[in-house]
C-alpha cells in the first residue's frame, strides 16, 4: 500500500487534542519525497541514503570515531532456503560496531548460533528488522543467495565473503 | 438481549488493533513509532511519541544508540526529565540549539493518554514476535 501515510491526528498514537499534531512535520511531507518501498515506512532507507536524498548526521561529539566496514558475511542455512547475505557496509552506514558486537552477535564469524525462531521473537536481527528496519515479511531481501538443499551456497561473482556455517540439523 | 451485543461490540473494538478489518480503533502509527510512557501518565502528562522516521532522516542510528546510550529495546531506557534538562539522552539535541528545548512539553508529550510503552506501527508484523 504505497503512499498510505496517515496524518498524525489520525494515526492512533497521537492525541488528536494535542497541540503537537498541528505543529509537527507530517510523515507524508517528508517520506513521499524519498525512494519508495512497499513495507515499513514505505521508504527504501538504505537507497535513500546512498543516493543522497537524506544526509543524516553521523555523530554529535566531534571526537567520536565513525566506524564503517565493507565486508559481506554469507550465513549458510539448513535446507533449501536461499542463504543469507549480511552486508556490513549498509549496516555500518547507520550503526556502530558496538550496537551488535559483542552483545547481540559475537565478533568472530560462526560463533553465534542464529535462529529464525529468535529473530521472530524480536531477538538477534529481529531487534531492528520488524521494528525499525525493513520487516520480516521481506524474506528474500536477506535470503538472497541461492542454494540447493545439501549443497553450498552459490556465491555471486564480485563478492569475497566470510562464510557462516549453520548449526547441524536437529535429528 | 442487549448485553451480548455490547460485549460483541467491545470485543470487536479490542480486536481492532490486531485485526484491522474489525472495529474502527485501529492504530496505524508510522512504522517504528515508539510510545514512551514509563513516567508520563503517572505524572499527569501525555505519553511521549518518538518518531524514528523523523529522526533517521536527520541522524544515523549510531548517534542515539551508540553516542547517547539509548538501548535498542523499547522500554528499557530509564529516561527522566532531569537528565534531559541536564543534556543527556533527548537533551543532547533538545536543548534549544539543535532542536526545541525541553520547555516545549507538548511537542514530545503528544500521545494518547494510557498508551503502553512500546514499538508501534508494524504495518505487516506488528513488531517482532507478534505475528
Amino acid at each position: 500500500m504505497a503512499g498510505q501515510w496517515l496524518p498524525l491526528a489520525k494515526d492512533g498514537v497521537h492525541d488528536p487534542r494535542s497541540p503537537a499534531v498541528k505543529q509537527l512535520q507530517q510523515p507524508r511531507d517528508a517520506l513521499s519525497k524519498l525512494t519508495p518501498d512497499s513495507a515499513g515506512n514505505q521508504v527504501r532507507w538504505v537507497q535513500s541514503l546512498d543516493k543522497g536524498e537524506i544526509s543524516p548526521r553521523e555523530k554529535l561529539n566531534p571526537k567520536t570515531e565513525v566506524r564503517k566496514l565493507d565486508r559481506d558475511i554469507i550465513l549458510d542455512v539448513n535446507g533449501g532456503m536461499p542463504a543469507v547475505r549480511f552486508p556490513h557496509r549498509q549496516h555500518t552506514e547507520w550503526l556502530d560496531c558496538s550496537n551488535c558486537h559483542d552483545g547481540i552477535f559475537k565478533m568472530r564469524t560462526g560463533e553465534t548460533k542464529i535462529s529464525m525462531f529468535l529473530i521472530l521473537q524480536g531477538e538477534q536481527c529481529g531487534i531492528c528488522h520488524g521494528a525499525v528496519a525493513f520487516p520480516l515479511t521481506e524474506c528474500m531481501r536477506c535470503h538472497s543467495i541461492p542454494k540447493q538443499a545439501g549443497q553450498k551456497p552459490e556465491i555471486p561473482a564480485g563478492i569475497n565473503p566470510l562464510i557462516h556455517r549453520p548449526a547441524a540439523s536437529a535429528p | 438481549m442487549k448485553w451480548p451485543a455490547i460485549m460483541l461490540a467491545v470485543l470487536l473494538c479490542l480486536a481492532g488493533g490486531e485485526f484491522p478489518f474489525f472495529g474502527t480503533t485501529t492504530v496505524r502509527a508510522e512504522y517504528a513509532d515508539i510510545v514512551i510512557n514509563r513516567q508520563s501518565d503517572k505524572n499527569g502528562m501525555r505519553p511521549v511519541v518518538f518518531p524514528h522516521w523523523f529522526h533517521r532522516i536527520r541522524f544515523r542510528c549510531k548517534v542515539c544508540h551508540a553516542e547517547l546510550g539509548f538501548k535498542m529495546r523499547a522500554g528499557t531506557n530509564e529516561i527522566t526529565m532531569t537528565e534531559i534538562i541536564e543534556g543527556r539522552f533527548c537533551g543532547a539535541c533538545h536543548n534549544n540549539d539543535i532542536a526545541w528545548s525541553p520547555e516545549r512539553c507538548d511537542l514530545c508529550h503528544s500521545g494518547k493518554p494510557g498508551l503502553p510503552t512500546g514499538v508501534y506501527g508494524g504495518h505487516e508484523t506488528s513488531g517482532p514476535g507478534r505475528w
